[in-house]
């Protein structure tokens, strides 16, 4: 119910009585002009006053890009322009542009525009303004324990990381035994997965602020990386820079802060690059228009010294050291770029001296357009030089496959009949260390939906697919095919012909659901799955020795470099995922809950697909082992190392031993001790005989040479059956 | 393991030695006639004949394979020229003798002479000259150094010599072991070790440690110059014999129920193997169940490639050893080893 004030007649207000100073003084409208239109440009050339109608009409030809220009002001002394000018737009927003797309912009050899806003100038010439120079405060370094102290432990284990709905722990690998926590297990420690840097110093933890790293021997924090809303995250080769991506751009509200270190000109960006160690934003960027997004955005060269990003009918590669600068400080365009790849390691041309450094090199594509081939192009860095270029024809795609040192290249090209309703692939692998780089050709009949280069190695493993869309799913059809090179016949080692090689089919294997090739990062072993495939009720996981050092094998081709053995056949239906373990040897299986309900926990195989340990765990999401940098053996020593596998076996067995139980281990240290007691004892025996000129032994050894013996045969002949038939005649 | 029975001997094996290059096995036995076999097949190389009246108790052969010495219970010790197994001497001690051995470099003989006939018991160490080509050219009619028993200490029951001739080991009835000086007889050192009566003493091939064996189912390591107790190894029954293996760390030891207590019970319980023991750790890595009466006697041949065991049955068996026994290790030994060759990182433990 509402009030009514009868008494009250708008007649009766004196209007005069009414005190407005005190709303004025609120509501005072200070007389400003609003010099947000307006725009400071400096650095256009200085002319003489006649040329002052020319430079207007090239000037503001040149803003209308922003918006409306509405007003030029260029003001001219003793007969010249001075070299800077005043523009009005329409509105802000065209100001606003204007800046942004001018500022620092070269309008020839000589003069480079600055353009700034009215508003700064009135701030910048202000008496407040302070024009000294303040030292900007640089965080102090902070000291972090040893990163790779995993790598000292004196049984050389590796790590692993379990996760489990909220909770993650890791812990120490050790075979058949109950894993040993390094760290308790964390509630909530990453909103999504954890992630490991590429040679296992970092762990990177996802939230929805950002990124967190963490490392050391008991997994302590050490960076954040401040990313709103981050999905992925990738990490150059040397773990030098991270790169973060987030589907929401960036929002720039005001100046950057310790946690927001974005400044204005990484508005809307949705890339960045951090300095890992440091903590520090290194570069934004926006993602290029018009594109479908391929992850990784960024590649980066082995050496971290170039990193690159795919744009439309360009490449843009930037020097890290330069403060990712653009290489020759613009874009590379190449027309219809489809995608690119860079050598994961340098490479050792055969044209360029020992003594050289590595070269970098990338390799990318184009595909065919107008009276163009499709072409695949290998490119040193940073002189954009040509090293070879392969032309195709009636190409559907081109995928890249790098042998881990990039000695091999597989360039993976899948073509169309000429019909365009069938698609085969052939696969062109040229040899990067050899002279003028030949390459190879594989032709299969299907189309290859899987390559898998041998580590290390020169072999490689398919799996290919008759594409047909008719076909029953319940029927395998894909091929998995083992290619090794021709063995050479060592008799005819000619030098010329020596580096010659071609692939052949060692064998394969029809009728299969599999769909992943995952190679033991030490080679020779292979493990071929069925991943996501519930159809099969049958073994889904074949493992492969391609050296199988029996005459068992199952090649089909003998003339060539491999002796495939399938070695086990297991059955995991249910896995979603897998990982080898750093050293090769074994390989885990898991069945994440973020992909299905089903059996969730782990397996992990040794490379014989015997099963060494298995967890079914209720909630399991993810499991993933530490990767280790490279081992810092030289070949020689690694050989050294195989020649007495013997010895080093029976070290590591007493270690498993001793680690599986505690009596056992009491007794070989034990025993141990009585050993080296008694080498003790008879050392000292030993003196003491050596004042009777004696010596001690303990066999008496017979100084027998061969012609001591004599060696005697003998023949011993006994008819086992006798029997005479008589023929009575051949004439009848 | 196939063993090769070597049948020769009509009564009990009292004991069994292989010589230097273990190519020959010399036996004795109760019998009165000692054999010499070959080790590789097992065959009967010839017998040493007409020495004794009665039980040999010891056989002996010299480092040059050139004499064999027999002891017996007729209380003399014969020296046969292994050859042609012709008698070159024959000595007449005061009572039976139980143990007959040369000297490591053969110019001396010791002969154990039992607590019978009125005799305190002793060891008599005979001298014996001999030329370079190690031919004896002559000897004491009488022991040099005889060496009694002391009054109100158990008499000796076996006894050897030391590396160098430099000491004489002895084990005695009530499990004493004593140590004498080699050349003047005289006594050094003296401990309990056994509680009984101790049956076999086997120096190593370098003579600088020796094993015991006792009837108090114990087999203990000795060092020579220290008498300290090196090891000690526990078995189920009562041994009468031990030796040490060259090659291998291990030794062997046998033995079984007393032989008169043997016809009452079964072969099973009289516990007749030969047992297999690691030498530095002590424990048991085999057996060998052949003989079907206790082993009185065990040797191995100095190369330690086969064994032999003589046993109260009266055979005589002979076992070469197979790849297993020179490829068993224990891990330890074999990571030792592997260390030796390769560089381990550091231990962890």
């Amino acid at each position: 119910m509402a009030t009514v004030f009868e008494d009250i007649r708008l007649e009766d207000i004196s209007v005069d009585d009414v005190d407005l100073s005190e709303l004025d003084r609120e509501f005072d409208v200070e007389n400003r002009i609003d010099f947000d239109n307006f725009v400071v440009v400096d650095g256009a050339p200085v002319a003489p006053e006649a040329k002052v109608p020319a430079l207007s009409k090239v000037l503001t030809k040149l803003f209308s890009q922003a918006g409306q220009v509405v007003d030029m002001d260029i003001p001219v002394e003793d007969g010249k322009t001075k070299g800077h000018l005043f523009l009005e737009f329409d509105s802000a927003v065209a100001a606003k542009k204007a800046i942004k797309l001018f500022n620092g912009k070269k309008l020839d050899v000589k003069h480079r525009l600055f353009v700034n806003s009215l508003n700064d100038m009135e701030k910048f010439g202000s008496p407040d303004f302070v024009t000294e120079f303040k030292e900007p405060k640089i965080p102090e370094p902070q000291p972090t324990e040893y990163l790779k102290s995993w790598l000292l432990d004196p049984k050389g284990r590796d790590q692993f990381v379990l996760q489990k709905s909220e909770m993650a722990a890791i812990f120490w690998y050790r075979n058949k035994l109950q894993p040993e926590n390094i760290i308790d297990a964390r509630k909530q420690w990453s909103d999504s997965i954890l992630e490991f840097s590429p040679q296992g110093t970092y762990l990177f933890s996802f939230h929805t602020r950002g990124i967190a790293s963490w490392g050391g021997a008991k997994f302590e924090r050490l960076k954040r990386f401040s990313h709103p809303g981050v999905k992925a995250i990738s990490v150059s080769p040397t773990e030098k820079y991270l790169v973060t991506f987030s589907p929401e751009p960036l929002e720039v509200l005001e100046e950057p802060t310790e946690d927001f270190p974005f400044g204005p000109e990484s508005n809307g960006h949705q890339l960045c690059i951090w300095d890992i160690a440091t903590g520090m934003l290194m570069k934004t960027f926006p993602l290029p228009p018009n594109q479908q997004p391929q992850w990784p955005m960024v590649k980066w060269s082995f050496d971290d010294q170039f990193c690159a990003r795919l744009g439309p009918n360009a490449i843009a590669i930037y020097q890290t050291e330069k403060n990712f600068q653009l290489l020759n400080g613009k874009v590379m365009k190449i027309e219809g770029v489809q995608n690119f790849s860079f050598a994961p390691k340098g490479l050792k041309l055969a044209s360029k001296r020992a003594s050289d450094p590595l070269t970098t090199a990338m390799v990318y594509w184009t595909p065919e357009s107008n009276n163009q081939s499709c072409k695949a192009v290998i490119m040193e860095l940073p002189t954009k030089r040509i090293l070879r270029t392969i032309n195709l024809v009636q190409v559907t795609d081109v995928d890249f496959h790098w042998q881990n040192e990039a000695k091999y290249l597989c360039v993976q090209v899948d073509h169309h009949t000429k019909s365009r309703k069938t698609i085969f692939t052939n696969l062109e692998i040229c040899r990067l260390t050899e002279r003028e780089i030949p390459f190879e050709k594989v032709e299969l009949k299907d189309r290859c939906m899987r390559f898998g280069w041998e580590p290390q190695g020169d072999r490689f493993v398919i799996i290919s697919n008759s594409e047909n869309i008719n076909d029953n799913p319940a029927i395998p059809k894909n091929v998995v095919g083992f290619y090794a090179p021709e063995k050479k016949d060592k008799g005819t080692e000619d030098k010329s012909l020596s580096d010659f090689k071609r692939w052949k089919l060692v064998h394969a294997v029809e009728g299969k659901f599999s769909n992943e090739i995952a190679w033991s990062p030490a080679g020779r072993f292979v493990c071929v799955a069925a991943i996501g495939k519930m159809i099969s009720r049958s073994e889904n996981l074949d493992f492969y020795d391609m050296d199988f050092p029996s005459e068992k094998i199952i090649n089909t081709a003998t003339d060539v470099n491999a002796t495939l053995r399938d070695v086990a056949h297991v059955n995991y239906v249910n896995a979603t995922d897998y990982q080898w373990d750093p050293s090769g040897r074994y390989i885990a299986f898991w069945s994440s809950a973020w992909k299905h309900k089903a059996e969730n926990g782990y397996k992990v195989f040794n490379l014989c697909g015997n099963l060494i340990r298995e967890e079914l765990i209720n909630d399991f999401n993810n499991f993933f082992w530490r990767p280790r940098p490279e081992p810092l053996l030289t070949n020689a020593e690694k050989k050294k190392v195989r020649k007495n596998l013997r010895e080093w076996s029976t070290h590591f067995e007493e270690l498993d031993a001793m680690e599986a139980d505690s009596a056992t281990r009491q007794l070989i240290i034990e025993r141990r001790g009585w050993l080296e007691q008694w080498s003790k004892y008879r050392a000292s025996t030993a003196e003491n005989l050596a004042t009777h000129n004696l010596s001690i032994y303990d066999v008496v050894n017979l100084a027998i040479s061969e012609e001591d013996y004599e060696i005697i045969e003998e023949i011993k002949d006994s008819v086992v059956d006798e029997t005479t038939e008589e023929v009575t005649s051949f004439d009848q | 393991m196939r063993p090769i029975m070597m049948m020769g001997h009509e009564r009990s094996i009292t004991q069994v030695k292989y010589n230097r290059e273990g190519d020959l096995i010399f036996s004795c036995g109760k019998d009165a006639v000692a054999s010499v076999w070959y080790s590789v097949n097992g065959e009967r190389l010839g017998t040493l004949e007409d020495g004794h009246m009665g039980i040999l108790w010891s056989i002996d052969v010299d480092d040059f394979t050139e004499y064999a010495v027999t002891g017996g219970g007729d209380a003399g010790v014969v020296i046969w020229r292994v050859k042609d197994g012709s008698k070159v001497h024959k000595w007449e001690l005061r009572s039976p003798v139980l143990r007959v051995e040369f000297s490591p470099n053969g110019d001396k003989l010791l002969a154990v002479c039992a607590d019978l006939m009125g005799h305190v018991g002793s060891i008599c160490i005979i001298d014996i000259a001999r030329d370079s080509a190690n031919k004896i050219i002559g000897y004491d009619e009488e022991p040099t150094v005889e060496i009694c028993t002391i009054e109100g200490t158990a008499p000796v029951q076996v006894a050897s010599w030391s590396y160098d001739g430099k000491y004489i080991v002895a084990g005695h009835r009530d499990g004493n072991i004593t140590k004498y000086d080699g050349r003047t007889g005289q006594l050094l050192q003296s401990q309990k070790l056994h509680k009984q009566l101790i049956t076999d003493i086997q120096l190593s091939l370098d003579r600088t440690y020796f094993i015991t064996t006792s009837r108090d189912c114990y087999a203990n390591l000795v060092d020579v110059e220290t008498f300290e107790v090196l090891k000690s190894y526990e078995t189920d029954c009562p041994l009468n014999s031990g030796c040490i293996t060259p090659l291998k760390d291990f030794i062997i030891v046998g033995g079984g129920q007393d032989a008169r207590e043997v016809t009452t019970t079964s072969a099973r319980e009289g516990k007749f193997e030969a047992k297999f023991f690691h030498k530095l750790f002590q424990t048991e890595i085999g057996r060998i169940d052949d003989h079907f009466g206790p082993i009185n006697c065990i040797a191995v041949s100095p190369q330690g490639t086969s064994y032999v065991s003589g046993g109260e049955d009266g055979f005589i068996r002979l076992h070469h050893f197979d790849k297993n026994y020179f490829d068993f290790k224990f891990d330890v030994e074999r990571s030792a080893d592997a260390q030796k060759k390769v560089v381990v990182p550091s231990e962890i433990n």
